[in-house]
């Protein structure tokens, strides 16, 4: 009954390309997008914003960078954390070595290293695929991971191959507290989320769905596989990047290499199977069901069973209902979180008559 | 010279270790199509599994502690449940899966590898334990004293068992019944099931089979560094081994395994020293990387994957 | 239905996360446990060590002047955006929020380093984390106790000298640095070069790639260049592959010098024989013979209330510093309560000010039945080490007996670099050190 869109009338082709063509979708997005931004700082905690809003806003921008490159262009890569590494040294050295560099253009200039980077070990995917290609972007991982603990320029000779975000200050305000902190990063995530919703709206996003369908046919229709592949490495290590640079300056303040591992690679793989492979919201759900399920686990367990049971058989216990829990989701529901939003929205459509 | 082919053999030694892991992969692979990334965890948890009935058993049989009948009936009760996990695995797991994109199955597998590994320890505890298969980990003598090159005995004894293993391998492939089964299936799904293989009971088999290879390996590794949770690790040894000899040969996985336990071993030792060292977390995989832009089935691979 | 019973959970979960445990007199201290992953098994005995101490204070004292320690553990899996959650998580808990933190990781110990001082809670890293917050004056909120990474080595360095006859007997000798190739593994470079500078050796550093479960090309080159002695700095399986390859290359352990990270029984065991005669430091020894560990028999066990699964663990090396952690968590809330009234749970704040004035003498240390069990222990505004001693302890085959008296490192040296680095953080960062002399 309200979410329908009857009596809406797209009279020009401009109507017709919005990215939200029905009216109650740019309502609610209006709505979710104003929650976020107004009533989350005031409302949250301490511990809701620095322990779980901000990690999932950036996980999210990762998962986004992730599902650019496997949802939409098809190349699976298992070197996501290496890249948010890169993003993350970058911005530091560029903010460290240039004096007055701005924090966000430090930001973008990191991600910008981590675009390069990327198209570096997206190169192999010109001959390569599948799972070939996906652990040969482990070299990338374990490479990347490895030169930087290794040259200690990359950590400004710091002893111990660990980084200490600079404050962060645009034009003269100082982002330190941690509602600040969540409404830049949530400023930032929001502005990429909607260019990346456009972006695989264009042509260039069209390349990539065509290559990822079907390689030779778009060669066939004139779509350079080349330009496809790498240019969606490009943009999805451009992502992780700033979602690595997010990491260091909005999140933890510090970080080592060895923070980048194979299983943040692997987590954030997790967050766009869970969330939904080729969507953009799906990495946003995928990403706040992975950051909170281990949370809500500790804090369940704790709940239920107290001090009652040995604490080592609660951390394993942990262990095995996560991995029973994703197990349990790919069964149920393939196609992720992203899917049952899609499920959910379609019943809406008929509410409250369904014949 | 003499210390170049000291790090050439030792090297050769390891490979055949990575190659016992990576041999579990490729049995799955090969028949369902499953990369399953669980195989790590597979090896920690026989090991543990071993391990854990080794110390329980005397207490139960009454048997002598570290007696060779408690080594077996450990190894037999270990083997009973990996073969139980295999099956279970194959039921519970990627039955319901089938027809899933590999990715999907890929992740499963992610999935799995926190299950067993949770399950081993809340079953048997997560400190780390020793595990002596009686052969001691020291240089063959006469070799030392002839060519002044260490070969260590239990590296070679490792290296024999893993080459009965395949050898094996290959003979119930290529002469059982289920072998050609086997084969058949990996061939084509489709057209074995039609001509009445029953596909469900050979992947049982296999997972079956994997968690046997996965037994072997736990055992040896573990002999190696101690029953413990980086067993796991492992695994990590074997993907660049797989992509190599390609993801579906046995006889691939053997020489993959050569190939990069060598040259990361001479690698650490003749390049290391210029970039700092430490290059053995990387090398191989960059090794394997530069090898597929020249060969992208691998060493011995099926060329059906189809290039762009 | 559905929809009210998610809604449900949902509240229930948020109220859990949000509401702490109300009750006076009680003292909270916030565990980050590890107790799965990697290092899992060695987070068990550090927090099964610490946790049991603590029950025991409670069962025996009833508390520390009456105020009941309670505790909360929160799973860190050894990862870093965990430990900032359990942190956040924890931080508010109890009467007067969490005493104090100690992850026990040097990943969260950097990823928390600048909020613990806005939070006011004071973090405490024994033998790991960043060594130049010893100064006091820079990180007056992080207590790196003990003895530090560098102290460590150069402890080392010493210890190797008195075995070789003097210090001036170091020099032409060859010492090998066989390392975890990680951010860890790197903090012993400085130090190290600087002594060999000093004492006129040589370093052969060896790195070892993480998870180091593979060291043939490693030890065949220190067969080759015959080192020594090799120093072992490493961390997880890393620790028990080096010593089965060492065996395996015919390279006698008892030239291996292992730091305290890879002196445990988790080393040893799983490598087997090839441990025996294995030497390692440490700033606290194994055994269950002291009066402390025999006190924690018998007011938590006797009662079946341990928190170790395994019972043969208790009285090793990583039980034995769990129990460390302990006491010096106990006594710099006693210390605390000193000055700021007895019997009532103190504040992040107050106890930074016990850690600050902690004095663990001879004297102290035997009242709590630790006399040679960990060295004495003096903190001060300037200096948050205090001491930097630490006993060498060599694996036997089946446990192991210390071999050496405490050992000093060589203090002017490391205190040198250990102010410089800090100067130049304080400088990165604009913070202006502390006037010490200021401090009550």
């Amino acid at each position: 009954m309200l979410y329908r869109e009857a009596g809406q009338f797209k009279a020009s082709y401009q109507e017709d390309q919005q990215i939200f063509p029905i009216r109650q979708d740019r309502i609610g997005m209006a709505v979710i997008l104003a929650f976020f931004f107004l009533a989350v700082p005031m409302l949250a905690s301490q511990y809701w914003l620095q322990a779980i809003l901000i990690p999932v806003l950036i996980f999210s921008l990762a998962a986004i960078g992730l599902n650019i490159l496997t949802g939409y262009a098809g190349q699976l890569s298992l070197g996501s954390a290496a890249f948010m590494a890169v993003g993350a040294f970058g911005a530091y050295n560029f903010i460290l070595r240039i004096d007055g560099m701005p924090f966000l253009v430090g930001v973008l200039l990191g991600g910008l290293s981590a675009a390069a980077v990327g198209v570096a070990f997206g190169l192999p995917s010109l001959r390569i695929k599948g799972f070939y290609l996906a652990v040969a972007t482990l070299a990338a991982q374990f490479f990347i991971v490895w030169a930087l603990v290794k040259f200690p320029w990359f950590s400004n000779n710091s002893s111990s191959g660990v980084i200490t975000a600079q404050q962060i200050e645009i034009l003269g305000f100082a982002f330190n507290t941690p509602e600040s902190k969540y409404l830049l990063t949530l400023a930032i995530v929001t502005v990429l989320a909607f260019v990346a919703k456009n972006l695989v709206r264009s042509t260039t996003g069209r390349s990539w769905m065509a290559v990822r369908d079907m390689d030779v046919a778009a060669e066939v229709i004139g779509i350079r596989p080349m330009r496809a592949k790498l240019s969606a490495f490009a943009v999805s290590s451009f992502y992780c990047g700033v979602a690595g640079a997010l990491y260091a300056y909005t999140y933890l303040g510090t970080v080592e290499p060895e923070g980048f591992s194979l299983d943040l690679s692997f987590r954030i793989l997790f967050m766009i199977i869970i969330g939904g492979v080729g969507s953009i919201m799906g990495s946003f759900l995928g990403a706040a069901f992975i950051v909170l399920l281990p949370i809500f686990l500790n804090v369940g367990m704790h709940a239920v069973f107290g001090s009652a049971m040995p604490a080592g058989m609660a951390s394993n216990l942990e262990l095995i209902i996560f991995g029973g829990l994703i197990i349990f989701f790919l069964i149920v529901e393939p196609h992720g979180l992203a899917r049952l939003w899609q499920l959910a929205k379609d019943k809406l459509r008929l509410w409250p008559f369904p014949h | 010279m003499g210390f170049f082919f000291e790090v050439l053999i030792g090297g050769l030694l390891s490979g055949v270790l990575y190659a016992l892991v990576a041999l579990g992969f490729v049995l799955i692979y090969k028949a369902s199509g499953v990369f399953n990334f669980a195989q790590g965890a597979m090896v920690f948890f026989a090991a543990l599994t071993f391990v854990g009935f080794q110390e329980v058993l005397p207490g139960w049989t009454g048997l002598e502690p570290g007696s060779i009948a408690v080594f077996w009936m450990a190894f037999v009760l270990a083997l009973a449940s990996m073969v139980v996990l295999g099956i279970l695995t194959e039921k519970v797991v990627l039955r319901p899966l089938v027809n899933q994109p590999h990715i999907t199955l890929f992740m499963a597998t992610i999935g799995l590898t926190f299950l067993v590994e949770g399950i081993a320890q809340a079953i048997w505890g997560n400190h780390v334990r020793g595990l002596d298969l009686g052969i001691a980990d020291e240089p063959i003598e006469w070799v030392l004293d002839s060519a002044d090159i260490i070969v260590s005995k239990f590296d070679v004894f490792a290296a024999t068992l893993a080459g009965i293993l395949v050898a094996s391998l290959a003979l119930f492939f290529q002469y059982t019944k289920v072998g050609r089964a086997l084969r058949a299936v990996a061939d084509d799904h489709q057209a074995a099931l039609s001509i009445g293989i029953p596909l469900q009971h050979i992947w049982a088999i296999v997972w079956a089979v994997a968690g046997f290879v996965a037994l072997v390996a736990g055992l040896i590794w573990g002999a190696r560094s101690g029953v413990q949770f980086a067993l796991t690790f492992t695994a990590l040894k074997a993907l660049p081994v797989l992509i190599l000899g390609g993801f579906t040969s046995v006889p691939g996985a053997i020489v993959g395994g050569l190939i990069i336990g060598a040259s990361e071993k001479l690698a650490e030792v003749y390049i290391g020293p210029f970039v700092g060292g430490g290059i053995e977390g990387w090398f191989p995989y960059m090794l394997a990387l530069l090898f597929l832009l020249v060969r992208p089935e691998g060493l011995f691979g099926e060329k059906h994957i189809d290039r762009v | 239905m559905k929809l009210k019973q998610t809604a449900l959970i949902g509240a229930t979960i948020a109220g859990l996360l949000a509401t702490g445990y109300a009750a006076a007199q009680e003292q909270f201290i916030g565990l980050p446990s590890y107790r799965v992953g990697p290092f899992g098994s060695n987070g068990a005995s550090l927090y099964g060590g610490w946790i049991d101490y603590m029950a025991m204070v409670n069962a025996r004292d009833g508390g520390v002047n009456g105020v009941k320690l309670t505790w909360e553990e929160c799973e860190t899996e050894y990862n870093n955006a965990r430990g900032v959650e359990c942190y956040e998580r924890l931080k508010n808990k109890g009467p007067t929020g969490n005493s104090v933190f100690q992850p026990l990781s040097t990943g969260i110990t950097y990823s928390v380093l600048e909020k613990v001082a806005q939070d006011k809670i004071p973090l405490v890293t024994i033998g790991y984390g960043r060594t130049d917050a010893a100064d006091g004056r820079v990180f007056p909120w992080v207590f790196p106790m003990i003895t530090t990474y560098w102290s460590q080595a150069s402890a080392i360095v010493n210890y190797i000298g008195q075995k070789s006859g003097g210090m001036d007997k170091l020099k032409g000798k060859k010492i090998g640095l066989l390392y975890h190739d990680s951010a860890y593994g790197k903090e012993s470079h400085a130090i190290i070069d600087k002594l060999a500078e000093k004492h006129g050796f040589e370093v052969q550093k060896i790195a070892v790639a993480n998870p180091g479960n593979e060291q043939q090309a490693q030890w065949l080159q220190i067969r080759q260049s015959k080192p020594d002695y090799v120093i072992l700095w490493g961390w997880g399986v890393m620790n028990a592959t080096a010593l089965r390859t060492a065996a395996k290359t015919g390279y006698s352990r008892d030239k291996i010098i292992g730091v305290w990270w890879s002196g445990s029984e988790e080393d040893t065991i799983p490598a087997g024989d090839a441990a025996k005669g294995y030497v390692a430091a440490g700033f606290n020894v194994a055994g269950a013979n002291y009066p402390v560990i025999k006190d924690i028999q018998s007011q938590v066990y006797a009662k079946n209330a341990g928190n170790m699964e395994d019972k043969n663990r208790i009285g090793s090396v990583l039980y034995n510093r769990g129990v460390v952690h302990g006491i010096i968590t106990v006594e710099a809330i006693r210390t605390a309560q000193e000055k700021y009234g007895k019997g009532k749970p103190m504040t992040g704040e107050q106890i930074r000010w016990g850690f600050e004035n902690l004095n663990l003498d001879s004297q102290r240390l035997a009242a709590l039945g630790a006399t040679g069990f960990m060295p004495d222990l003096k903190i001060s505004c300037e200096d948050h080490e205090g001491g930097g001693k630490v006993k060498f302890q060599q694996w036997d085959g089946t446990q192991w007996k210390v071999v050496s008296d405490w050992v000093e490192a060589d203090r002017p040296l490391v205190r040198g670099m250990i102010e410089e680095s800090a100067a130049a953080y304080a400088k990165e960062k604009g913070i202006t050190p502390r006037d010490c002399s200021k401090e009550s």
